[in-house]
């Protein structure tokens, strides 16, 4: 290795949640001058190891020790770390649209006289700043009006003016455009020739090998190896391996498949940003379904594969531009939810709290809140139906609860997810969307729903799974399709996939043949 | 003994929302006890609880359809100026236009359907915050109700005045006490002890667990007995008085409107859009027509509160329904519901109106100004959605549970250990 001098030491970091062991005895070492890198899938640790080091999670919530510039830090918050010189970007910007870049900049770090802001001062400095990031705009812009690209390198303005010496991005290209990801990559390469290190979380393998320094892997909370650019020679296979290298376990029933025909088939589905008009978020996207099938649905978080799903279902994500869907050999016009559910389709978000569920409400009328219609005379609930149908899905899923007519914020993860299972089973769907659906349950109850969806498959219902866990896609699917950028980068059947060969096409759009 | 808390619960119908209500209707009973002792008697005195029902109806009434837009989320602060629209124009048609009193009620209907269907096109389909809509609305048709009535008072015809000063007629034998009021009154304690039976049998057939046969017995007695006693004070009255034409309005809106809001398709939707919106999205819920739906039946019911309150001040002017909305909204949170939505009953409304007006009316009994009239009903409303605040803080339920939930800790505490139970 190289004698450059180390700027941070992370050693040993442990860090646990309830139930969970996020970090295991995690070491990180960056090196002044350097950019290093930080992999693993979603879940490994990569943002909670960011958090400890920037004192979200403040000192004494983790074991461990941090040595930045040669000594021990104990960051009681953000602020304590912002001000040794350690400034993270959020994935999800942290800038204010209503507010000028200046103001921004300046935010809680106001250039100021008695609390009286000198805002010739700051302006000033913000044309200086502007100007080292390369940003030609007026500082007195409002940031609602640039774009995403621009915003991104006001915020490391606004981490400049901090006198920052290691700046940390959580996936600061994911919502840039080429162009603009080009331009902040450069801007990083810069800085580090001023003396600014730099740590920085992305799924972009081929940005990664172009610009770090070095690597560090994680998988579950645990380090798995620190790749030297010029001692490991470092490419996209290799870390790809460190990535995935796990190995598949007991951990999904036995099954097997009864496939039929295909019955749905989805072609050209292209759509648009909800509110950046013309962003596509669907590409093109054709994919198609057969009965008693499972179809994994693999991709990165932000790849598009729940705009995807949620625009099929009755177009509830983004403005639809092109594509039919086609079940059963007609074309079928899927125009709203309820549509969507009269045709036979059900989704479960991936976002339980925010969409599967109202919270407030018990398990009895969770079940049958999609298909009222189906226990009411007219309009009018029958409620002894109602309990006698929650109370068999109870049964059949074993919902662990006292009664039906417990309220849902008291069931744990696991079974509120068999709730909204429960709740779409009985729209009596002819094709399920499951959107990462063992996302924050634990592991038995993981094995219990993949038992469901393989039940489900079994009734001759088409099952698409969507999941960002590789071996979860590959334990469960007969089919995965990988998506990346809004496109189907690839198809393969799972018997013949591989975790590289997936990862491969799901971190770029080369379409490659697995077996090259 | 084997009592359990959670047995005397289920007297009051062992659902989670009834156990809400509990709390406040031990209030309740607790403030007309207390203003019964403080007033010598006065508060239970026939001609006193006959002006409490006919004085505080119209409210109550409002206070049945605010809930439901409380319980979407939204709030409506236009009821008072819609009400007062609604009586101008009832009152000129039927003074200029010599419009029967009959028709009137439906055009004053017409007229709430209309401010209801602007109002909801605004907040639904346009997307401005009800806040804003109904701010608007409040400013809009109180000066409309100015503009047609000229800034005057138009008296309305004796015919229409029984909407809202009407009483049951006398018939029959002479009891001393308005007969039809007391056949009311044995109707309803039959419907009582019907409805038990019922219940009894549905969770008999559902196999869900059920309340001791004692519990029943005393939970029917108990409101037999009382259903009887109020029959018989509202009967006793002056003579020609009798239980007010406006209170069983009152009761017949209650009874519909929770029967839709507990057992029908639109209710439940309601509580979903309210509750989370987008996942009731999610579900085939069409949001936009709930709110829609909801903001209409707003109107209808304060054009119908507004020609209750005409006619029973026989004119409308342009100063009524003045401030209706806020006695409305506060009814709704001291009765439990929730200002984020989701969650709030029409029963529990209608208590919280009671307390309000109980509250006010035993005040006014004891010879308190209307200056700290106002002070203390003001200090009522922090104090109850405080606690509710608090509570929810501390993952309690709300102020209806707080009580209940003191009273099983102390159960806990101090009570035998009780049979085995599901219920934790």
């Amino acid at each position: 290795m190289s004698a450059e001098p180390t700027i941070l030491e992370m050693r040993a970091i442990t860090k646990e949640f309830p139930g969970v062991k996020a970090l295991a005895d995690v070491s990180l070492t960056v090196k002044a001058n350097e950019i290093h890198a930080i992999c693993g899938e979603n879940g490994a640790g990569k943002s909670t190891l960011m958090k400890v080091l920037s004192g979200v999670y403040p000192y004494g919530s983790y074991t461990g020790e941090i040595v930045f510039q040669g000594e021990v830090v104990r960051f009681k918050d953000i602020n304590a770390s912002e001000h040794a010189g350690i400034v993270i970007i959020h994935q999800e910007l942290a800038l204010i649209p209503g507010l000028s870049i200046t103001e921004n900049i300046f935010l809680g770090n106001e250039p100021a006289e008695r609390g009286v802001i000198n805002w010739r001062t700051a302006k000033r400095l913000a044309i200086e700043l502007l100007a080292r990031v390369g940003l030609d705009e007026d500082p007195d812009t409002l940031i609602r009006n640039i774009g995403v690209g621009k915003q991104q390198l006001v915020e490391i303005a606004k981490a400049l003016s901090k006198q920052v010496k290691l700046l940390i991005l959580d996936e600061p290209t994911a919502a840039l455009n080429a162009a603009d990801s080009q331009h902040l990559l450069d801007l990083i390469v810069g800085l580090r020739s001023k003396g600014i290190a730099s740590i920085m979380i992305s799924h972009k393998l081929d940005e990664l090998e172009r610009v770090a320094d070095s690597i560090t892997i994680l998988r579950d909370g645990r380090l798995v190896e620190t790749l030297d650019k010029v001692v490991d020679g470092v490419n996209e296979d290799r870390i790809i391996r460190g990535m995935v290298g796990r190995s598949l376990e007991n951990r999904f029933p036995d099954h097997t498949p009864n496939i039929g025909e295909v019955f749905f088939e989805v072609k050209d589905w292209t759509v648009e940003h909800p509110q950046v008009a013309e962003r596509l978020v669907c590409k093109g996207s054709s994919f198609t379904v057969r009965r008693g099938e499972i179809v994994g649905f693999a991709g990165l978080m932000g790849a598009g594969r729940t705009e995807l799903a949620m625009s099929v279902f009755g177009r509830s994500y983004g403005n639809y531009v092109r594509g039919t869907i086609v079940k059963d050999g007609r074309a079928i016009q899927v125009r709203d939810v309820s549509e969507a559910i009269d045709h036979g389709l059900a989704y479960v978000s991936e976002d339980r709290k925010v969409l599967g569920l109202n919270l407030l409400d018990d398990i009895k009328r969770s079940v049958v809140s999609a298909k009222l219609t189906r226990i009411s005379h007219g309009q009018r609930i029958d409620k002894s139906q109602e309990h006698a149908i929650a109370e068999r899905y109870r049964a059949s899923l074993r919902i662990k609860t006292p009664s039906v007519d417990e309220g849902l914020s008291k069931l744990s993860g696991g079974n509120q997810q068999k709730v909204v299972l429960a709740k779409w089973m009985f729209t009596e769907p002819d094709l399920l969307i499951l959107d990462e659906p063992t996302r924050g349950i634990d592991v038995g109850a993981k094995y219990e729903i993949y038992g469901i969806i393989q039940q489900l498959a079994d009734q001759g219902k088409g099952v698409i799974v969507i999941s960002s866990e590789l071996p979860e896609l590959l334990g469960i699917s007969d089919r995965i399709y990988t998506i990346f950028e809004g496109q189907i980068t690839s198809e393969v059947a799972a018997a013949d996939a591989t975790p590289e060969a997936l990862m491969r096409t799901m971190t770029s759009t080369k379409k490659k043949t697995q077996d090259r | 003994m084997t009592t359990k808390f959670s047995d005397i619960k289920k007297m009051f119908g062992g659902g989670t929302s009834n156990a809400r209500q509990f709390g406040m209707i031990f209030t309740l009973v607790g403030i007309i006890l207390l203003f019964q002792v403080l007033t010598h008697g006065l508060t239970l005195d026939p001609v006193n609880l006959i002006a409490i029902v006919s004085q505080f109806s119209y409210i109550l009434i409002l206070a049945i359809g605010m809930v439901m837009v409380i319980i979407l989320g939204n709030i409506d602060l236009s009821v008072g100026s819609v009400a007062a629209v609604a009586g101008i124009v009832v009152a000129t048609a039927m003074k200029n236009y010599s419009l029967p009193w009959g028709l009137a009620v439906i055009l004053g209907l017409l007229v709430g359907a209309a401010i209801g269907a602007w109002q909801g096109f605004w907040t639904a389909y346009v997307g401005v915050p009800a806040f804003i809509v109904t701010l608007a609305g409040m400013l809009l048709f109180r000066g409309m109700n100015q503009f047609i009535g000229n800034a005057n008072t138009i008296p309305v015809p004796e015919g229409f005045r029984v909407i809202g000063a009407g009483y049951l007629p006398e018939v029959g034998p002479n009891t001393g006490y308005n007969n039809l009021t007391l056949l009311l009154g044995v109707l309803l304690a039959i419907i009582v002890v019907i409805r038990e039976l019922r219940l009894r049998k549905t969770q008999r057939e559902m196999g869900s667990e059920m309340a001791p046969g004692w519990v029943s017995v005393v939970k029917v007695t108990v409101l037999v007995v009382v259903v009887v006693y109020v029959a018989f004070l509202f009967a006793g009255g002056r003579v020609g008085t009798s239980f007010p034409i406006s209170g069983l309005i009152l009761v017949a809106l209650v009874v519909v409107y929770s029967f839709i809001m507990n057992n029908m398709i639109f209710g439940r939707h309601i509580y979903a859009v309210g509750g989370n919106r987008l996942a009731a999205q999610l579900s085939g819920v069409k949001s936009k027509r709930v709110h829609f739906l909801v903001m209409m039946n707003m109107s209808i019911l304060a054009a119908l509160a507004g020609m209750i309150f005409v006619a029973r001040s026989a004119a409308s002017g342009p100063q009524d329904g003045l401030n209706w909305e806020l006695d409305a909204i506060a009814a709704c949170f001291i009765g439990g519901a929730a200002v984020a939505g989701g969650s709030g009953t029409i029963v529990g409304s209608i208590v919280g109106g009671l307390v309000m007006g109980v509250l006010k009316n035993g005040l006014q009994l004891l010879g308190v100004g209307a200056d700290r009239v106002q002070m203390i009903t003001g200090l009522v409303l922090l104090i109850a959605v405080g606690i509710d605040v608090y509570n929810k803080m501390q993952g309690k339920p709300s102020l209806i549970g707080f009580m209940t939930k003191r009273f099983e800790k102390g159960e806990e505490v101090n009570g035998p250990p009780g049979p085995v139970q599901a219920a934790s």
